[in-house]
């Protein structure tokens, strides 16, 4: 490996808050075959002269520090010094060490919050409001929906923390509704610290998903819903007859989406909690943060970084594969 | 086709009951923002007395005008660039098709599900050993190449639909493949672009991640990344650590209401895309 001097340089002492947010990670999707047109002669060789460009930071910047990783979660390194060859070690640490199994734990935990919540909410809302009328006061409230996605997740870290606090907002409303006994400092306590946490996450997605749903639910042929009314369903028949079918594709690209949020959530925990208290909301980004950073130990982060990855994979492909099948 | 009454109502309650949730942290910021800054702000209150003044100290205690320019000069790195890589990429892919372009294509969508965290360590070591490390490039360099997935295949998008009886035409009248580029197609892809244009802005600007590894000095941060600065210079008092947070936020609110209708169709259409 090559030769490296100092460690990161950490800003001194503040909160470690979490996860890229607006990382524009996004479905694998469908690639449909397409019509050959010119390929060939001068009009191939432009081709790949307007690719290369694209090829090179992309490689440059993502699969040779990809394969760098690889290479480095081999290794026993503290970044500094020499490196001595390990084999599967690091992997074997990553999948057997309480700590490190414990923050993937935590974050598979997080779907329910980046990812059930919000669909959930978003199906809910989505159908319950299909027929309000477009309007401006229906623009009004899909663009306050969207703030979230907007404000960097850093922020609402920040925004939620103060929420949480003892003389926070959430207290104050749970006192006003006479249920002083259960206040606390919700970040702060062992037992609530992970779903409220998790709740920042539903706050930031909710919206995406809603307006989402709600755009895939305009296209729904309405002939389908006056079918199944004058065959006389209810409200729930309607919705898992109709709705929840059409709009399968949309729930599944919000799943690849709000998962993957879930599974690499940084900023948010970083300005939260960092993780805390003790490893309550300890999650695998702030983990090779750390392990990588704080405590040296560059091949250990590593080999995180590639399970984190596979991690992503094995749930994004499945979801892909699902809502492929039916069509 | 009949909604029931109480349907509707019960549509347009949940409705307010999100807006309102949605709210009520960035309420709950202002009026901690707004309260004594040498004092612990109780919940959500107007203050008798609002402390706009928390505003300014914030603004230069923060340095909030200099971590606005360092921002700005990491956008303008990120943005335009790959803007112009990824719209030549796009068109070669969409309309040119080359051979081999569907496994260039799958190579560009596979980056898609890469998270940020997995590449960080090596990302680091690599900046070290190109001496960008805790300079604004540490961030502009890795940035290009990890917003390129999505950007190919967004621009990609677009030129797959541009109708091919287009450059069949300027082809017959003689044009040369980059004629036809710059004086046909690129015009034609100006909404895809600006769509592009947004998003990389809105995710450049909020890109936290790289910034708090790479770049030691706050200062050289993008803002979002600047936050952790200020928690530590606030931890005392969090109505400043509230106002400079609002600071900190609000181009990229004043951006969003200005492109609005832009801004959600292209957030849409990427996730869906994407």
């Amino acid at each position: 490996m090559q030769e490296a001097t100092t460690g990161p340089v950490r800003d001194t002492g503040q909160g470690e808050p979490a996860a890229t947010g607006s990382a524009p990670t996004g479905p694998v999707v469908a690639i449909p075959k397409q019509r050959k047109r010119r390929s060939v002669g001068r009009a191939g060789y432009s081709a790949w002269l307007m690719l290369l460009p694209a090829l090179a930071v992309y490689i440059g910047f993502v699969i040779f520090p990809m394969l760098m990783g690889l290479q480095y979660s081999f290794y026993d390194w503290n970044g500094v010094g020499v490196s001595t060859f390990i084999g599967l070690a690091n992997y074997v640490e990553v999948l057997t060490n309480p700590v490190l199994l414990g923050s993937i734990l935590n974050a598979i935990t997080l779907i329910l919050f980046f990812t059930l919540i919000p669909i959930a909410t978003g199906l809910m809302l989505a159908s319950l409001i299909r027929s309000m009328r477009q309007g401006p006061a229906s623009s009004a409230a899909q663009t306050i929906l969207f703030l979230p996605q907007i404000v960097p997740l850093a922020a609402a870290g920040i925004a939620w923390s103060w929420m949480y606090a003892q003389t926070g907002t959430v207290n104050q409303f749970l006192n006003a509704i006479g249920l002083g006994g259960i206040t606390r400092s919700w970040l702060a306590d062992y037992d609530t610290a992970l779903p409220a946490v998790g709740l920042i996450g539903s706050w930031v997605l909710t919206g995406l998903c809603t307006v989402l749903l709600l755009t895939g639910i305009g296209k729904i042929d309405s002939s389908l819903y006056e079918a199944v009314r004058l065959d006389g369903a209810g409200w729930w028949r309607e919705f898992f007859t109709v709705t929840l079918p059409g709009l399968r594709q949309e729930i599944a690209v919000l799943a690849t989406l709000t998962i993957i949020a879930a599974l690499s959530s940084f900023d948010i925990i970083y300005t939260s909690t960092q993780g805390g208290p003790g490893r309550a909301t300890l999650v695998p980004g702030i983990s090779i943060f750390r392990i990588g950073f704080t405590q040296s130990d560059v091949g250990l982060a590593s080999a995180f970084g590639m399970v984190l990855m596979v991690l992503v994979l094995l749930v994004v492909l499945p979801i892909q594969r699902l809502s492929k099948v039916n069509d | 086709m009949r909604t029931s009454r109480s349907e509707l109502f019960l549509g347009r309650l949940l409705l307010a009951v999100a807006i309102i949730l949605t709210l009520l942290p960035l309420i709950s910021m202002l009026s901690a923002a707004l309260q004594p800054a040498d004092r612990n702000p109780t919940g959500l209150v107007w203050p008798t007395d609002p402390q706009w003044g928390n505003f300014i100290t914030a603004f230069e205690v923060g340095n909030v005008w200099r971590l606005m320019q360092s921002s700005a000069f990491i956008v303008l790195g990120v943005v335009p660039a790959s803007l112009l890589i990824a719209t030549l990429a796009g068109y070669a892919l969409g309309a040119l098709a080359p051979k081999g372009g569907r496994a260039i294509l799958i190579f560009f969508v596979a980056g898609l599900t890469i998270p940020f965290e997995a590449l960080i360590i090596p990302l680091y070591y690599q900046s070290q050993a190109m001496g960008t490390l805790n300079t604004q490039w540490a961030v502009i360099f890795p940035l290009l190449g990890l917003f390129m997935p999505f950007s190919v295949f967004w621009m990609r998008a677009h030129f797959i639909n541009v109708p091919r009886e287009l450059s069949e035409a300027s082809r017959v009248d003689g044009a040369s493949i980059w004629q036809e580029f710059r004086q046909i197609q690129l015009p034609l892809a100006v909404p895809a672009l600006s769509a592009l244009a947004i998003l990389l802005f809105l995710w450049t600007w909020n890109q936290f991640l790289l910034p708090v590894v790479l770049i030691a000095n706050p200062l050289d941060r993008t803002v979002a990344g600047a936050l952790t600065f200020f928690q530590g210079q606030y931890s005392l008092s969090i109505p400043l650590l509230n106002a400079g947070a609002l600071l900190i936020i609000t181009p990229a609110i004043i951006v969003f209401l200005i492109f609005q209708r832009q801004f959600v169709r292209a957030l849409l259409q990427g996730a869906v895309k994407g």
